[in-house]
């Protein structure tokens, strides 16, 4: 899986200190399919019961976008590549890391931030390039690294809880 | 993706009978939702009542069924979820959009102003 290198994906130093039924690791085969599946198993993941809708909500979106990019462009004609995902609660903050061996992203840094004009005929309006403004907009520090032959993607949510979570 | 559809007199309510439109399905969701507006009445109202979650790509098809519809032909939205009403809302296309709350306002919205 990681051909020039045994490492996986961990997550960052100050997290590492998380209990471990606070942590999930899915690995996902790169399909569309396979996305949706996975997405649907991290909302239901026992590991983040508790959290308010909202922030379920936008991780969901974020994660979408994220792990749609890696098996659109990443791993683009290669269906078989593995990408692995890594999601860690404390109190107050989600950190989640995406790794894969797919492609690196272009000039091997994240995007720039352009979000479209909606000014203009319905015939001109945008049929994509959302994901990178959504992925923006809702989670913090969003990190890109590319190491040997891996991408990394790694971003943290704040979690605002109402209540406690669940015992 | 399973799309239905009901027709009144000049309007055709489509409901999307799926709970996600996503990049597995936006292709599907685009090329039938085009087959519905090219043979439908003047005004058509998508029901994403049943809709809980929509990516980019999701995004990207319904703006494609808009920009798909003939010349004096409306496609208005109705009943997003919170989720979906966020995606909507964070890239500005609920600015584009006509949205209503439900189909019953969207219906009789459409009826008033005609």
């Amino acid at each position: 899986m990681h051909p020039e290198g045994n490492h996986s994906c961990e997550t960052s130093p100050k997290a590492r200190n998380i209990p471990k039924d606070h942590e999930l690791r899915i690995v996902l085969p790169a399909k569309m399919a396979a996305v949706r599946r996975g997405l649907q198993t991290i909302k239901r993941s026992e590991r983040l019961s508790g959290l308010p809708f909202d922030t379920l909500s936008n991780l969901e979106i974020i994660l979408a976008e994220a792990l749609n990019n890696v098996v659109k462009h990443a791993y683009s004609g290669h269906p078989e590549g593995i990408i692995e995902l890594h999601l860690s609660r404390s109190e107050h903050e989600l950190h989640c890391v995406i790794c894969d061996t797919g492609q690196q992203m272009p000039n091997g840094a994240l995007p720039s931030d352009q979000q479209a004009d909606l000014r203009c005929t319905i015939a001109d309006l945008p049929e994509g390039g959302f994901g990178w403004g959504l992925i923006r907009k809702l989670a913090h520090e969003v990190g890109y690294i590319r190491e040997n032959g891996q991408n990394r993607l790694s971003f943290s949510m704040e979690v605002r809880t109402n209540s406690p979570p669940e015992a | 993706m399973q799309l239905t559809h009901q027709d009144f007199d000049g309007l055709r309510v489509v409901r999307v009978d799926e709970t996600r439109i996503d990049a597995a399905c936006a292709i599907q969701f685009k090329d039938t939702m085009r087959a519905l507006s090219d043979s439908g009445p003047a005004r058509i109202i998508l029901d994403m009542g049943r809709v809980e979650f929509l990516d980019s790509s999701g995004l990207g098809a319904v703006v494609a069924a808009l920009k798909a519809i003939r010349h004096g032909q409306s496609l208005d939205l109705a009943a997003l979820h919170p989720t979906v009403m966020r995606v909507f809302h964070l890239t500005r296309m609920d600015t584009v959009f006509t949205i209503h709350p439900d189909v019953t306002t969207a219906i009789e919205g459409i009826a008033n102003a005609s």
